[in-house]
């Protein structure tokens, strides 16, 4: 065929419509199409520790939903990516998400400078967002759900709990990062509130391994208890240094993130036995509809059920299912719908009790739960059931102000 | 009074653990000038092994002191062979190479070991010092630090290897013409140095979070305190652990911990920016 302008312009055309073809097919069954939800949880690198049980939680909770015959009668593929503890690797696969993937939602985000380095990317792409995480709270966004504990539901109850236990004069040790500062604040507001005093706040950037000046300087200020908000594997070395230093028996300690990964799991039980914690979930919950999930959890993943310790984990798998209940309460996967839907303040039962999305704030109503460190795992201490957000409540209004972006802050001098 | 001599212990502590964690770095890259990114790693694998063999049923002792060094030094005899045995002189080559294996090495532990391994918590108890309480073993690790300088001075000071070694980094086409085996000098170093790191590793694991990433946080420090020491490895490493371990602690104690790290870097730079061959390449100019 001699190659004219009008053969070759036939043979592209003809070429398109071949190309075209597929997609006028897939938009036909669109109803069959599996529903794309993707998860940002890091399985790799210094966060691993939190992200490979949120990761397991997140697989089970879709491979569950998908064995009930799906959602609105769809499959749901789940895409988990890596982002190995990167920052970078976060905004990087949140763009993937909203532009090439084109997910329903996105589950993700462990740190909270992971969070907000993906939160302004997925609410300019209009990609629904959950984050599953204990956090400072604060967070004001309509495109944002935050299904984890914050500190008026924890922190709130656990303070006036330890004061009254150990005393009045706390030092509070910190990560140096957003969640550390703003929850030494938090600190600070409720040990004041119940007529303590704050001796002194350190922060520690993720890389300190030695903890042997501050040891000292605690011993010096001779607090009644230490709080830690100490994040990741290298702050697991002030838990072993206090011990070792023989502190573990004359200063009791809380803290509001031990546990959360496998923090219980690396330390022996001489080092970690008596810290006393808060989350909205141990693994040692003790109620029907936590036995028959850990049964299930045990029977699928068998020796590779990972600890569930804390709360981010549960609290992955809560968030996908408040997701799917208002997935089928809008009858829909469009964002304002399933947004919508949520609002109206969807509840879901599940093992660490009753959760309720609140819709002015978009966080949730949830169980908190004292418990002690035993042995490696946790013996529950105290159960206060349905604590509402209370913290961010206070300044966040999304019926009123519904295009508010931003994460308030608590002011308080320290 | 007390407080001034537990700060005190406590920057001596500070010391030991800078010298710890770089006496290996400082005989591989300081010695061999081999840029060993898996320096960390090395570590990571001291730690390990002690706690593998503390649960295996070995004495804490054995486990730190002799399983971790020949575990990590066997391991280094076998990298060597491998990868950094073609790449002598070629210093930019060997940090992507040890990078690499640095990656390697994580990715291996994790798969094999998970995330998580329990660990083992330090000996000896603690010490009461006029009401401020502090592990023996950090005091033990005072002594370990100086009696691995302390061997690593006999060795290359007062043994036959100890002179090779010396006269094959310096120079090894003259050793080699002199009929020195320089391939067998280069392999025996190198897994010193490996076996001095696991070591390390081994002392650090009851004080630390044991985790495959673990060597992150150590490895800058390392590396810093390595450059800062300059040409004269021993010396040098010691004499700049000895700097920058007391003005970290101090400055920590005195300020916050934040600002603390960040009197330790700019000591560092501005120590290296004033001596740009490190401590060494002005006093102590003849020492090892």
């Amino acid at each position: 065929m001699p190659l004219s302008r009008r053969n070759a312009l036939r043979s592209v055309a003809a070429a398109s419509a071949t190309l075209a073809a597929p997609a006028i097919f897939r938009h036909a069954a669109l109803g069959a199409d599996p529903i794309t939800v993707v998860g940002i949880h890091d399985a790799s690198g210094g966060l691993d520790i939190y992200g490979q049980p949120m990761i397991a939680c997140l697989d089970f909770a879709v491979d569950e939903v998908n064995a009930s015959g799906g959602l609105l009668g769809r499959e749901i593929k789940l895409i988990n990516y890596d982002p190995q503890s990167n920052i970078q690797l976060y905004t990087q696969f949140a763009t993937q998400a909203a532009t090439s993937d084109h997910a329903a939602v996105v589950h993700g985000g462990i740190t909270s400078a992971s969070r907000e380095a993906i939160r302004p990317i997925l609410r300019r792409y209009k990609t629904l967002y959950f984050y599953n995480t204990q956090y400072e709270g604060g967070v004001c966004d309509r495109n944002c759900f935050c299904t984890g504990s914050t500190p008026a539901q924890n922190v709130q109850s656990l303070v006036p709990y330890i004061m009254k236990k150990w005393g009045k004069k706390i030092y509070i040790v910190a990560a140096d990062y957003n969640y550390g500062q703003i929850t030494s604040k938090w600190l600070t507001k409720y040990t004041r509130e119940g007529g303590g005093e704050v001796v002194a706040v350190d922060f520690f950037p993720l890389n300190v391994t030695d903890f042997g000046p501050t040891i000292q300087k605690i011993q010096q200020a001779k607090p009644d208890m230490v709080i830690s908000a100490l994040v990741g594997g290298a702050h697991v070395s002030f838990y072993r240094q206090w011990a070792a230093a023989g502190m573990k028996k004359r200063i009791p300690m809380a803290s509001t993130t031990f546990g959360g990964g496998n923090e219980s799991l690396l330390l022996s039980p001489e080092e970690g036995d008596g810290i006393v914690v808060a989350f909205s979930y141990f693994q040692e919950v003790d109620n029907p509809a936590n036995k028959a999930f850990l049964e299930k959890f045990h029977a699928k993943l068998g020796a590779k059920a990972p600890y569930l310790g804390g709360e981010l984990a549960m609290r992955t798998y809560t968030g996908f299912n408040l997701w799917a209940a208002g997935v089928r309460k809008a009858g829909s996967i469009d964002r304002m719908k399933v947004i919508e839907a949520l609002e109206t303040g969807i509840g879901v039962d599940g093992p660490p009790g009753r959760t309720v999305l609140d819709g002015k704030t978009n966080h949730v109503s949830l169980d908190v739960y004292f418990a002690e460190v035993q042995n490696h795992g946790f013996k529950i201490l105290e159960h206060f059931p349905d604590r509402p957000p209370a913290d961010t409540a206070s300044v966040c209004d999304l019926a009123a102000h519904p295009n508010t972006d931003k994460q308030f802050v608590v002011d308080v001098k320290i | 009074m007390s407080l001034a001599l537990a700060v005190g212990l406590q920057a001596l502590t500070g010391v030991a653990m800078l010298l710890i964690i770089s006496l290996g770095l400082a005989v591989i890259f300081g010695m061999m000038r081999v840029i060993n990114l898996a320096h960390g790693e090395f570590l990571m694998l001291g730690g390990y092994s002690a706690i593998l063999a503390v649960r295996h049923g070995a004495n804490i002792w054995v486990a730190m002191l002799v399983v971790a060094p020949l575990v990590v030094g066997l391991l280094g005899a076998i990298v060597e062979r491998l990868v950094i045995r073609r790449l002598y002189g070629r210093m930019v080559d060997t940090m992507l190479a040890t990078w690499g294996l640095s990656l390697a090495l994580i990715g291996f532990v994790s798969m094999i070991f998970g995330n998580t391994v329990g660990g083992f918590s330090a000996p000896l108890g603690s010490v009461d010092i006029g009401g401020f309480y502090t592990s023996a073993y950090s005091l033990f690790l005072v002594f370990a630090a100086a009696v691995m300088v302390g061997a690593v001075w006999l060795v290359l000071r007062h043994t036959p290897f100890g002179l090779l070694a010396r006269g094959t980094m310096q120079n090894p086409e003259m050793a080699s013409a002199l009929g020195v085996a320089t391939e067998r000098v280069y392999a025996v170093t190198f897994a010193a140095g490996a076996a001095l790191s696991g070591l390390a590793g081994g002392l650090i694991a009851p004080l630390s979070g044991v985790v495959p990433t673990m060597g992150t946080a150590y490895i800058a420090k390392a590396f810093i305190t390595v450059i800062t020491g300059g040409a004269a490895m021993l010396a040098g490493t010691l004499s700049a652990s000895v700097l920058l371990g007391a003005v970290g602690v101090l400055a920590t104690f005195l300020t916050t911990p934040v600002l603390g790290e960040v009197v330790l870097l700019a000591v560092a730079i501005i120590l290296v920016r004033l001596l740009p061959h490190g401590i060494t390449g002005r006093f102590f100019r003849r020492a090892l």
